[in-house]
C-alpha cells in the first residue's frame, strides 16, 4: 500500500504549551481520514503543520515518499502539492473569483494565463459555480466562498487535500453544498484528512476516524467503530457531549 | 454574520457614521437640517466679518493685505511662478510613492537576517520625521551644492525636491506601513499554502490590499506636500511663496502672499473633496458587500 502521508512522531509546542505531543498518523493514497476531537485538541495544528504553516517542534512528515520536514526542503515545492482549504476560507477580497483561482497556477506554477483559466472555469463549471467567475469574495455567500476556496485549492492539482473545519463558519443551511463537493472529491479518489465537527459527515465518508485528545490520537479506526462503540473513555465523553448537543 | 478575521466596521458603528452624516444628505428629515445648518453658517460668518471690519485696524489691513488692484497686477506673475511649485510636487510625488514601498517593505520584512536592513529603514523613517523639514531643506539646498559633487546638479530646485522626498518618504513609509499591517495574517497563510513565494505573496496579494486601505491617507500627505512645496522658495527658487515675497518686498502691499495663498488653496481643495469622496465610496463598497 502506498502511503499518501505519514506522520511519525510530530510535536509542536507554542512557547511553553504543547499542542501537539507525539502524532503518528499514516495515510494511505484515495483515503479519507477525518480528525474529530475538541476545540484545542490541535486538529488545525497538525493540518497546519503538515502543509508547513507551521514548523515542527520534533517528528518528521513525509508525503508521498519525500519528508518534507527535512533540512531545506522547498516549502513552496512542497505546498503545491498539498492542498489546505481553511475555516474562514480567506479568500482574496481584491480579486474575482476567476483570479483567486487562476493567481496560483500563473504565479507559482508558471502557467499561462489563458490554460489557467481554462482549467479554473473548467473546475468552477464542476461545482456550479462558473457563473461567479467575475464576482468579488465579498458578494458571495459563505457557502459559494467556501466552494471557490476549495476549486483554488484544486487547481493546483495537490496529491493531498486537508481541509481545516471547512464548514464551521456557515450558516446551517449553507453547510450541505459544501459537504457535497467534498463527496464528489472523495468519490473522484482525492486523498483527504478532514478536521471536522459534523460527525455524521465523518461517518458517512471516513475511511478511518482519528480521535485526538490533548495533542495525541487516542483512538482511531473505521467510523462504525468509533462512532458506535468507541473504546476510550475519553472518546465516549466526547461523543456523549456532541450527541447531548444535539450534533450528531 | 461573523466570520473569524472579518474586520469590517459592525452596524453600529456605521450607524453611527451615517447619523453624523445625515445633515448633508436630502431626505425627509435631512432638509430641516440642512436648514439649520445654512442659518447657522450664515449666523456665523456675519459675526466674523462684522467684528474683522468694524476692529480699528481694518482700513489698514484691507489696504495692505486685500487690494484688489495690487492683486491683479500680482497675479500673472505668481501663477507663472506657481507652476514650479507643481513641478517641484508632482516629479517629489513620483519618487515618494515608490521610495516610501520599498521602505514599508524592508520593515515588514522578517526574520533576523534583515535586522540592519530593518534598523536602517526605522532610523531613517525616525530622523526625518523629527527634523523640521525647513531645516533639512536649508541644510541640503545650501549645503550640498557647496560640495560639489561630479554629474550631480547644484540647483537649489533639485535639492529641494531631494529634501522633499526625504522628509515625505518617511512619513508615506509609515501610512504604507500601517496599510501593510493591516492585513490579516490570514490572507498571507492562504497565499502562501497555495505554494506561493514571500515575494508573490507580497505583491499580489498584501501590497494590492495594502495601498487601496491607505489611499485616503495618501492623499492627505499629497495635500502637506503641496503645501511645503512653498518652502523651497527659501533657497532662491522662485516659486509662488518667493514670487509673492518679490512683490511684496518691492511694493509694501502684502496682497501678494494672499494671491499665493489663493493658489495653493485653488490646488488642494479639489484634492481635499477627492479624498473624501474616495473615503466615502470605499465605506459604501464595504458596507454593501457586508450585506451580501
Amino acid at each position: 500500500m502506498n502511503e499518501a502521508l505519514v506522520v511519525d512522531g510530530v510535536h509542536k509546542r507554542f512557547g511553553k504549551l504543547e499542542v501537539l505531543r507525539g502524532i503518528d498518523l499514516e495515510v494511505a493514497e484515495h483515503e479519507v481520514v477525518c480528525l474529530i476531537g475538541a476545540s484545542g485538541s490541535g486538529k488545525s495544528t497538525l493540518l497546519r503543520c503538515v502543509n508547513l504553516i507551521e514548523p515542527v517542534s520534533a517528528g518528521r512528515i513525509v508525503v508521498a515518499g519525500e519528508e518534507i520536514t527535512a533540512r531545506g526542503v522547498d516549502v513552496n515545492r512542497v505546498r503545491r502539492r498539498i492542498g489546505i482549504v481553511f475555516q474562514a476560507f480567506n479568500l482574496f477580497p481584491h480579486m474575482s473569483v476567476l483570479r483567486n483561482v487562476t493567481l496560483s497556477p500563473c504565479a507559482a506554477l508558471g502557467q499561462s494565463r489563458s490554460e489557467a483559466e481554462a482549467n479554473a472555469i473548467e473546475l468552477l463549471e464542476r461545482f456550479g459555480l462558473a457563473d461567479k467567475r467575475n464576482e468579488y469574495p465579498d458578494r458571495l455567500s459563505g457557502g459559494q466562498q467556501q466552494r471557490v476556496a476549495i476549486v483554488r485549492a484544486l487547481a493546483m492539482r495537490p496529491e493531498l487535500m486537508l481541509l481545516d473545519e471547512v464548514t464551521s463558519a456557515l450558516d446551517p443551511e449553507l453547510v450541505a453544498e459544501v459537504l457535497e463537493v467534498i463527496r464528489e472529491l472523495a468519490a473522484g479518489g482525492m486523498t483527504m484528512v478532514i478536521a471536522t465537527h459534523e460527525m455524521s459527515f465523518a461517518r458517512e465518508i471516513a475511511n478511518r476516524v482519528c480521535f485526538l485528545d490533548d495533542g495525541v490520537i487516542l483512538e482511531q479506526g473505521p467510523p462504525e467503530q468509533i462512532f458506535s462503540s468507541p473504546r476510550e473513555p475519553r472518546t465516549q465523553q466526547f461523543l456523549a457531549r456532541i450527541v447531548a448537543a444535539g450534533r450528531m | 454574520m461573523a466570520v473569524e478575521g472579518d474586520r469590517r466596521p459592525g452596524p453600529e458603528v456605521a450607524g453611527r457614521r451615517s447619523k453624523l452624516l445625515a445633515g448633508w444628505g436630502p431626505g425627509g428629515d435631512g432638509r430641516r437640517s440642512v436648514a439649520i445648518a445654512l442659518l447657522s453658517t450664515i449666523v456665523f460668518f456675519a459675526i466674523v466679518v462684522f467684528a474683522v471690519t468694524h476692529s480699528p485696524g481694518w482700513p489698514e489691513v484691507r489696504k495692505t493685505f486685500f487690494d484688489w488692484g495690487e492683486f491683479r497686477s500680482s497675479l500673472p506673475e505668481i501663477a507663472s511662478a506657481f507652476k514650479l511649485n507643481v513641478k517641484i510636487f508632482c516629479i517629489a510625488e513620483v519618487f515618494i510613492l515608490i521610495f516610501a514601498l520599498l521602505i514599508a517593505v524592508i520593515r515588514s520584512l522578517p526574520g533576523p537576517v534583515f535586522f540592519p536592513l530593518r534598523a536602517l529603514a526605522i532610523a531613517y523613517a525616525d530622523f526625518f520625521r523629527g527634523v523640521p523639514t525647513i531645516l533639512v531643506i536649508a541644510i541640503l539646498g545650501f549645503g550640498a551644492p557647496a560640495l560639489q559633487l561630479k554629474h550631480v546638479p547644484t540647483s537649489t530646485t533639485f535639492w529641494g525636491i531631494v529634501a522633499l522626498v526625504l522628509i515625505y518618504t518617511a512619513y508615506v513609509s509609515e501610512v504604507y506601513r500601517a496599510g501593510i499591517e493591516s492585513v490579516h495574517p490570514s490572507q498571507e497563510a492562504a497565499a502562501r499554502s497555495l505554494g506561493l513565494s514571500r515575494a508573490q505573496t507580497l505583491r499580489h496579494v498584501i501590497l494590492p490590499q495594502a495601498v487601496r486601505r491607505v489611499i485616503p491617507p495618501l492623499l492627505n500627505d499629497f495635500i502637506g506636500l503641496q503645501k511645503d512645496t512653498a518652502l523651497v522658495g527659501i533657497l532662491g527658487a522662485v516659486e509662488a511663496f518667493k514670487q509673492s515675497e518679490i512683490d511684496t518686498d518691492a511694493t509694501f502691499n502684502y496682497t501678494p502672499y494672499v494671491t499665493a495663498a489663493l493658489l495653493f488653496v485653488a490646488l488642494t481643495i479639489p484634492l481635499a473633496r477627492f479624498t473624501d469622496w474616495l473615503i466615502a465610496r470605499d465605506r459604501r463598497r464595504r458596507q454593501s458587500g457586508g450585506v451580501a
